[in-house]
C-alpha cells in the first residue's frame, strides 16, 4: 500500500541535516517527492513530502528511525500521513 | 507541494505546542443480544461481547496515532443501558455486572466503560430500581466503570423522586469511597436529556436507537482556541467568533478523520463527532483561559456567561461543517477540577457555584466535577440537581450533574483526584434548606414548549 507522508524537521542549523535525514529515507526505500527548506535566525525548518510502501514500513516505524537520527543531530523530526493536513486545511 | 508549508507548520504547532488531541475514541456496543434469565450466563455474554467487539480498539487507535502523529488520549467503551439488559435476569444486585464490565474494560485495555445506566425520567421499572440501588457498591468496587441516570427530559419533565434518590446515592457513593475523597462520584452523572451517542465519560451510554457497534469520537483543543485568540487581543467580538469558528472547523476535521478511519478498521458504523472543547488539568488546555483570553479578568467575573455563550455557539457553527454527523454533548465543557484555570478561579473567589449554574445555561454540560462539603445535606444536593435539570429541560438541551460531596472536607479545602480528574477547591453551597421542596416528591411537568408536534 503506497502512502504519502509529510516529514518535518525542526532544529538548530548545522552541517549534515539533509544528508542525515535523506540517508535514513533512502536506506528504507522511502522516496522524496518534494522538499522545501528555510532557515530563520539559525532555526532550520525542512518539510518533505515522501512516499513509502506501508506493507514494507509503517509510518510509525519510519518515525522511530527518524527520531533516532533526530536525537543524534539535535532535531525534532515528525512523520505524519499527508491526509491529516488535507483534512484540516482543505474542504 | 499541495499543502502549503505554513499549513503544515500550523497543524504541527497545534498538536505539539497547543495540546490538540483526539480526546476519546469511544466504541458503542449494543448488549441487547446478551440478555439471559440466568445471571451467570448474562455475565458471560456481556464479557464475551465486549471483548470480541472492542478487542482491537486500543491497537487500532494506537496505529492511527502513529500514522497521523496526533495523540488519541483515551480509548473507551459505552454499552446499552444495563438496567434494561439485566432486567429479565435473576440477579437482584447488579454489582456483579459492574465488576464484569470493569474486568472486560481491563481485558481490552480501555480506561473507562460507560453504560451502568438507567432512564427514569418518568418512572422506574424493577431493573432501574435494582441498578440505582447497586450504584454505590458498583462504583466503589470498580475502577473503570461509569454510571449515568437520566432523571429528566424536555418531553417528560423532572422526576423529583429520582432526583432525591440520586442525591442519596451520591452521598452513599462518596461515603464508600471516603478514603479517596469521594472519587466514586466522579464516575456518576445525573442527566437531563441524556444523549444516546455521547463519547465522553462519565455520561456515555449506548442508546437503543444505535447500531450494534459504532465509533463516536470526542475532540478537544481548548489550548488551540486560546492560542488563536491570544494572537488577536484587540479585535471585536464578531471577529472573535469568526476566529473560533475557523479553529473549531480544523479541530473537528481531525475527529472526522479519526472517526472515519477507526470505524472502517474496526468493522463498526461511523457515529458522531462530539464538537467539544474538553479541558484537561494541563496548563493552557483550559476553557476558562479562553474566556479570560476574550478579556474577562477571571472566569466567573461578569461577562463570563456571555463569553461562554459566544464560544459555545462558534464552536458548533465551525464544527458542524467539518463532520458528516455531530452528536453527543457538543459544546464547551466546564468541569471545575479538570480545568486548571477554572479551579484557580474558584480558589481566588471569582467563581462560585451559582455563577457556574448560570454558565451551564449556555454551554453543553452541567455542573461538572464540582466538589462540595461532605456534610452537605441530601436535600441540598437534590435541590442543586433539580435546578440543573430545570435549566436543561426548559432549554431543550442535555445537562448532567457530576457533584462530589467530599467526606470530611469543608469549603476552601482542596482535593486531588489525580490524572484527568484533576484537583479543585471545595466549593461553598447555600446553607438555606431545600428540604421542603424536594421532599414533596412527584414530577415537575414538562414545559409547554414540549408540545411541539
Amino acid at each position: 500500500m503506497k502512502s504519502r507522508a509529510i516529514v518535518t524537521v525542526l532544529g538548530q542549523d548545522r552541517v549534515g541535516i539533509v544528508a542525515g535525514v535523506s540517508r535514513v529515507l533512502a536506506e528504507n526505500g522511502v522516496n522524496i517527492d518534494d522538499i522545501s527548506q528555510t532557515i530563520m535566525q539559525d532555526f532550520f525548518t525542512m518539510i518533505m513530502l515522501v512516499s513509502l510502501d506501508e506493507n514494507e514500513l509503517s509510518i510509525g516505524d519510519l518515525q522511530e528511525k527518524l527520531s533516532a537520527v533526530g536525537d543524534e543531530l539535535g532535531l525534532k523530526i515528525t512523520v505524519q500521513h499527508e491526509d491529516i493536513f488535507r483534512f484540516m486545511h482543505r474542504v | 507541494m499541495l499543502i502549503h508549508p505554513e499549513e503544515i507548520r500550523e497543524t504541527i504547532e497545534m498538536i505539539q505546542e497547543q495540546t490538540l488531541d483526539i480526546r476519546t475514541v469511544t466504541m458503542g456496543i449494543s448488549l441487547r443480544d446478551c440478555c439471559d434469565p440466568d445471571g451467570d450466563k448474562l455475565l458471560k455474554n456481556i464479557f464475551d461481547k465486549i471483548t470480541t467487539a472492542a478487542g482491537n480498539l486500543v491497537s487500532v487507535a494506537k496505529s492511527l496515532q502513529n500514522k497521523y502523529g496526533i495523540p488519541i488520549v483515551n480509548k473507551r467503551v459505552s454499552v446499552s443501558a444495563i438496567s434494561a439488559i439485566a432486567e429479565s435476569s435473576d440477579l437482584n444486585d447488579y454489582t456483579p455486572i459492574a465488576k464484569v464490565l470493569d474486568r472486560a474494560a481491563g481485558e481490552i485495555g480501555v480506561d473507562f466503560i460507560g453504560g451502568f445506566t438507567a432512564l427514569v425520567h418518568k418512572g422506574e421499572t424493577p431493573g432501574d430500581t435494582r441498578l440505582i440501588t447497586s450504584i454505590p457498591k458498583a462504583l466503589s468496587t470498580t475502577e473503570r466503570l461509569c454510571s449515568s441516570i437520566n432523571v429528566a427530559s424536555s418531553k417528560a419533565g423532572i422526576n423529583m423522586d429520582a432526583v432525591l434518590k440520586m442525591a442519596e446515592v451520591i452521598k452513599e457513593t462518596a461515603e464508600l469511597t471516603r478514603e479517596r475523597d469521594g472519587i466514586g462520584c466522579g464516575k456518576l452523572v445525573v442527566f437531563a436529556n441524556i444523549p444516546e451517542d455521547n463519547p465522553f465519560m462519565a455520561g456515555a451510554y449506548h442508546g437503543f436507537g444505535e447500531p450494534d457497534r459504532v465509533i463516536n469520537v470526542g475532540i478537544s483543543g481548548p489550548g488551540v482556541v486560546r492560542a488563536m485568540l491570544a494572537k488577536y487581543p484587540d479585535v471585536d467580538l464578531m471577529k472573535v467568533a469568526e476566529l473560533i469558528k475557523q479553529t473549531a472547523f480544523k479541530i473537528t476535521r481531525m475527529g472526522e478523520l479519526i472517526g472515519r478511519e477507526s470505524a472502517a478498521l474496526l468493522g463498526a458504523a461511523q457515529g458522531v463527532v462530539d464538537l467539544s472543547l474538553a479541558p484537561t488539568p494541563t496548563p493552557g488546555d483550559s476553557v476558562a483561559q479562553i474566556i479570560e483570553a476574550m478579556g474577562v479578568e477571571r472566569c466567573g467575573a461578569p461577562g463570563t456567561t456571555a463569553a461562554l455563550a459566544l464560544l459555545n455557539d462558534a464552536v458548533k457553527k465551525g464544527g458542524a461543517m467539518a463532520t458528516s454527523s455531530t452528536g453527543g454533548l457538543s459544546g464547551a465543557f466546564i468541569p471545575v477540577s479538570e480545568d486548571l484555570a477554572m479551579a484557580e478561579a474558584v480558589a481566588v473567589g471569582a467563581l462560585n457555584i451559582e455563577k457556574l449554574e448560570a454558565m451551564t445555561a449556555v454551554c453543553s454540560v452541567g455542573l461538572d466535577m464540582v466538589v462540595i462539603p461532605g456534610d452537605t445535606p441530601v436535600e441540598t444536593i437534590a435541590g442543586i440537581i433539580a435546578d440543573q435539570m430545570a435549566i436543561a429541560v426548559v432549554n431543550h438541551k442535555a445537562a448532567g450533574v457530576r457533584i462530589i460531596p467530599a467526606p470530611g472536607k469543608s469549603a476552601g479545602d482542596t482535593v486531588d483526584y489525580g490524572g484527568l480528574l484533576g484537583s479543585a477547591p471545595v466549593m461553598r453551597v447555600s446553607g438555606f434548606s431545600s428540604a421542603g421542596f424536594v421532599r414533596r416528591g412527584g414530577r415537575i411537568p414538562a414545559p409547554l414548549t414540549s408540545l411541539n408536534n
